[in-house]
């Protein structure tokens, strides 16, 4: 998939992983697509969540080894 | 304003001593929906921490100016970030220490009596998830049955009440929360008593508990007699205490009766549940009070934080145990049930000794109400 800007927020703990994706949602335009990588296990409820309340869209969500996989498009 | 701390053991007494506190759980909404913390005067404000991260401006006008505000999460890190916003803002808030997380595994001891002989008898309420265990002291030995996974707590308090664990018991192989009571007994020595018919696919050993055995515990003995009562699962085993207590496991409750789905078989313990509900128990002394392995709602608590009641008023007033139709029993006890408890199948496997999940992992299968019963 194309992705505009890579965030590694592996080993961070709850509020972290959302804390930075925003921080690089952000920076990025409308339409642009972010790809996040998370340990923590809350991330998927609460980034799957946070990007409907955003009015961004989660194109695709996988898991690879504990690694959660999100790619956000900005909206 | 300073960012206070509010450990589980501050949040149980304002439970149990129904006090007022105003809780702003900053979970999804899903989870908050799923399992919350439960007070008789507890008020809630759920926002997503995630929806405040461009700051708490929204939600100041919601907090009430007179009430103690607690902020949750689920395990401690988010709840102190809204905290510190909100304490920034002006307000006296405090997070709940480790989160919904440590809010599972708290256990509050509360003596329920003193035995005959000189023996105490305590409850271990697990405020979070409504599980309830029991441990009986008698000079210089201690017995506990249907013990959490928190297996340090049990041991350390017979320690502190200079006892030896002695005994270990759980009345069925259960399905919502993982057992204490193998590694209570490795560690102690203690012998592990466990239903045979429940524990045909353990991979460990085990004392076999039958109908009718007797167990002492303490030199002038706390009779623990075993009666068979099969119904939540086929194995289901009561005790009776001292004459005077009746341990019904996950067969009856304060205000529900126990469900038989969770071993995959409905259809068939029905009738043992009838069975033991409406005839086995029938034949014992109303005077018993009941102690069982759950509560479901927070009124379930008496004034001291305990969970129990005579047998004779449940018999009174116990929907469960009024059903005179057997066909609407039936569908009672099989029909409309609520969800099944959390990774329930995963619980019941790691109690057979089959899978052997770590700490955190055993965390994550236990997120969440108990659900064993039906109303």
């Amino acid at each position: 998939m194309n992705t505009d800007k890579f965030l590694d927020a592996k080993g961070l703990a709850c509020p972290m992983p959302i804390v930075r994706t925003k921080k690089a949602m952000d920076e990025l335009s409308s339409g642009q697509v972010l790809e996040v990588h998370a340990t923590d296990k809350g991330a998927k409820n609460d980034i799957t969540a946070w990007v409907q309340s955003g009015g961004h869209e989660l194109l695709k969500q996988e898991e690879e080894n504990d690694v959660l996989k999100f790619w956000i498009q900005k909206g | 304003m300073t960012v206070h701390v509010m450990t589980p053991e501050e949040v149980t007494k304002k439970v149990i001593n129904k006090e007022e506190l105003f809780i702003l759980d900053v979970r999804n909404e899903s989870d908050f929906q799923d399992w919350k913390i439960e007070g008789a005067n507890f008020q809630y404000l759920n926002v997503p921490y995630f929806e405040l991260l461009d700051g708490v401006e929204e939600i100041l006008s919601k907090f009430p100016a007179d009430k103690d505000i607690l902020v949750v999460c689920a395990k401690e890190g988010s709840s102190v970030m809204v905290a510190e916003m909100l304490s920034e803002a002006g307000l006296t808030v405090s997070y709940l220490q480790g989160g919904m997380k440590a809010w599972s595994e708290y256990l509050e001891p509360v003596k329920v009596a003193d035995l005959k002989d000189g023996g105490e008898l305590y409850q271990f309420v697990r405020i979070g998830k409504g599980c309830l265990s029991y441990m009986i002291i008698s000079n210089g030995e201690a017995a506990i049955i249907d013990a959490t996974r928190m297996a340090d707590v049990y041991v350390d308090f017979a320690e502190s009440k200079k006892a030896v664990v002695t005994h270990v018991f759980d009345t069925h192989l259960h399905a919502d929360h993982i057992s204490g009571g193998r590694m209570i007994a490795e560690k102690t020595k203690a012998t592990y008593w466990l239903p045979p018919k429940d524990a045909e696919e353990v991979v460990f050993s085990y004392e076999p508990l039958e109908d009718g055995n007797e167990v002492m515990v303490g030199r002038t003995p706390i009779r623990i007699h075993a009666m068979y009562s099969p119904g939540h699962t086929i194995g289901s085993t009561s005790f009776v205490v001292d004459d005077q207590f009746l341990m019904t496991g996950d067969i009856l409750f304060i205000d529900s009766i126990g469900r038989p789905d969770l071993a995959g078989k409905a259809e068939d313990w029905v009738g043992d549940l009838r069975e033991t509900l409406y005839t086995r128990y029938k034949e014992l002394s109303e005077e018993l009070v009941v102690l069982p392995a759950h509560f479901m709602i927070i009124d379930e608590l008496n004034e001291d934080g305990s969970v129990s009641e005579k047998l004779g008023v449940l018999y009174a007033k116990n929907h469960g145990l009024n059903v005179a139709d057997e066909a609407a029993f039936r569908k009672l006890v099989t029909e409309n049930l609520p969800p099944q408890p959390n990774a329930y199948q995963e619980i019941r496997k790691t109690n057979m000794g089959k899978t052997t999940p770590d700490t955190e992992q055993q965390r994550e299968m236990e997120i969440g109400p108990n659900r064993c019963a039906v109303r």
